[in-house]
C-alpha cells in the first residue's frame, strides 16, 4: 500500500474512541509547517482541517537551552487525544508546549491556556527534542479530569476539563536539572494509565521508570532491575492493571538498547520486578531507539503489543509479549503506533 | 490571470496539476497573490506563510523573471511580466535537511 501523505512526517495518529472511522493525524514538515488532516471513514480519505495554532493572548516566553528567556513559538504538534465521549473534541499537545483544544472537528483550536499560566510556563525549557507536550491522558472515570507530561517541564494535572492546572512531580529526582527536586523541569518522557484503575500512573522519564497510586500527588521509582532506566515509551496491558511495559535504552547519549539487544520488559507487579521479553526480537547488533509515541496496545484477548522503532521495523506480539515478530521492516524511523481494537 | 508554480507537495495538498491560475483583485503584489491562492485553496493557509506573522516560512522562496523575490517587502508590485501573466511567480521548497 503506497504510503498516505509520503514525504511529511506524521508525529501522530489516533482514533476516536467514540466513533473509531473518525481518526485524525498531525502532518508536519520543516519547510510547510503544520496540516491536521481528518478521516470520517476509517482512514479510507483524509481531508486537511484546521492548522491555526494561535496561543492564548501574549505569548510570553519560557527558559530557552542557555537558560535565557525565549519566546513562546509554535512548531508543531506532536500528539492528539480524541475525546472519549465526542468524536468532535480533540485535545492536541504542541510544541513550545502548550494544549489546545477543537470542538468542531479539528476546524478551529483554542489554547488551554490555564496550563501554561498556573503551571510555571516561565520555567518550563526544551529537552533535546524540543520544548513539547508530548502526552495527553483523559480519566474514563472521572470527566473533566486531564493528566498532561511535558519536556522537560514534568507531569500536569487538571481537575476541570483543562482549565485549572498543577504540577503533580513530587517524588520525582533528576540529578541533571539546579534543583533535582524542583516541582517544574524534569524530562517526562511518557505517562500512562490502565482505564479501569486511573488513579494509578506510569512513568518513563529521561532516567528512572516512575509509579504514582494517587493520581500523580506523589511518585516512587519502580525501576527494580532494569538494564537502563532510561527509555521513552511506556504502556499498560489491556486487561491486566499490574503489568507494565517499557523498552529500555542504554543511555541520554546513547539510544540504542544496553549491549545491542532490543527487548522489551515487562513488570507483572506494577514494577520493581522486570522480565525481558526476546523472541523475535533482534539480540545482536541492535541500535535503533523506539520512541515515546511508538509502543501501543490493542484491547484483544491476549492483549497485543506492538513497537516501531528508528530503523523501521514494526515488532508485534500477540501473546501479551512472549513472542513478537516484525510486520514492517523497512519503514523510515517510525514517529508513532496507534492501535484500533474493532468492534 | 497571475500564474503560479507550487512545489510538488502543495500541489498534492492543493489537488492541482501544473500551475494555479489565479483572479487577482488590484496591483499583483506576493500579499495579493498569496490572498488569492489561500482564497481559492484553503488547504495552502499555514503551508507558505504563518497565519498568524504572514510571514514566509523559512525553508520557502518566491521566484519570477529569474529573481528571488523572497525578501520583496509583501506590499511591492511584482514584475510587470508575473502581473500579466507572461512569467509565472514560482513557490520553491528549499533543497534543505541533507
Amino acid at each position: 500500500m503506497a504510503p498516505l501523505f509520503a514525504g511529511w512526517q506524521i508525529y501522530h495518529i489516533k482514533g476516536s474512541p467514540a466513533d473509531p472511522n473518525r481518526i485524525y493525524a498531525s502532518q508536519t514538515s520543516g519547510w510547510f509547517g503544520q496540516v491536521i488532516q481528518r478521516s470520517d471513514d476509517g482512514g479510507q480519505t483524509w481531508e486537511p482541517v484546521g492548522n491555526r495554532f494561535e496561543y492564548d493572548g501574549v505569548p510570553g516566553t519560557h527558559q530557552w537551552y542557555n537558560g535565557t528567556q525565549h519566546p513562546w513559538e509554535f512548531a508543531r504538534v506532536w500528539h492528539l487525544e480524541p475525546s472519549l465521549a465526542d468524536p468532535d473534541t480533540i485535545y492536541a499537545g504542541v510544541e513550545d508546549a502548550a494544549l489546545f483544544r477543537s470542538t468542531d472537528g479539528g476546524q478551529t483550536w483554542h489554547e488551554l491556556s490555564g496550563l501554561r499560566r498556573d503551571s510555571s510556563g516561565h520555567l518550563w525549557q526544551p529537552g533535546a527534542g524540543g520544548l513539547c507536550l508530548h502526552t495527553i491522558l483523559l480519566e474514563p472515570q472521572r470527566p473533566g479530569r486531564i493528566f498532561v507530561a511535558i519536556s522537560a517541564a514534568g507531569a500536569f494535572r487538571s481537575d476541570d476539563g483543562g482549565e485549572t492546572w498543577r504540577p503533580i512531580n513530587r517524588g520525582l529526582h533528576s540529578e541533571y536539572i539546579p534543583d533535582p527536586e524542583a516541582e517544574v523541569g524534569h524530562c517526562v518522557h511518557r505517562i500512562a494509565l490502565h482505564p479501569s484503575r486511573p488513579q494509578v500512573l506510569f512513568m518513563q522519564k529521561h532516567w528512572d521508570v516512575m509509579r504514582s497510586d494517587d493520581a500523580g500527588e506523589s511518585w516512587y521509582e519502580v525501576s527494580g532491575n532494569l538494564p537502563s532506566d532510561f527509555g521513552f515509551p511506556i504502556a499498560v496491558h489491556a486487561h491486566e492493571p499490574e503489568t507494565v511495559y517499557v523498552v529500555p535504552i542504554k543511555s541520554d547519549q546513547e539510544h540504542f538498547p544496553p549491549e545491542g539487544k532490543l527487548r522489551v520488559y515487562r513488570s507483572r507487579t506494577g514494577g520493581h520486578e522486570w522480565e525481558p521479553l526476546t523472541k523475535g526480537l533482534p539480540q545482536r547488533d541492535c541500535y535503533v531507539n523506539v520512541l515515546r509515541e511508538a509502543m501501543a496496545v490493542d484491547a484483544l484477548d491476549p492483549c497485543g503489543i506492538y513497537s516501531g522503532t528508528t530503523g523501521g521495523q514494526v515488532y508485534v506480539s500477540a501473546d501479551s509479549g512472549e513472542t513478537w515478530q516484525p510486520i514492517v521492516r523497512d519503514l523510515p524511523a517510525v514517529l508513532s503506533v496507534e492501535v484500533q481494537t474493532l468492534p | 490571470m497571475i500564474r503560479v508554480v507550487l512545489p510538488p507537495h502543495l500541489r498534492i495538498m492543493a489537488r492541482v496539476d501544473g500551475e494555479v491560475a489565479l483572479e487577482v483583485e488590484g496591483a499583483a503584489t506576493l500579499r495579493s497573490v498569496l490572498d488569492a491562492l489561500e482564497a481559492a485553496y484553503p488547504v495552502l493557509r499555514g503551508t507558505i506563510r504563518d497565519q498568524a506573522t504572514q510571514r514566509r516560512r523559512p525553508f520557502l522562496r518566491f521566484f519570477a523573471c529569474q529573481q528571488d523575490l523572497s525578501h520583496q517587502p509583501p506590499d511591492d508590485r511584482q514584475p510587470e511580466a508575473v502581473a500579466e501573466g507572461v512569467e509565472p511567480l514560482v513557490i520553491v521548497a528549499a533543497i534543505a535537511g541533507g
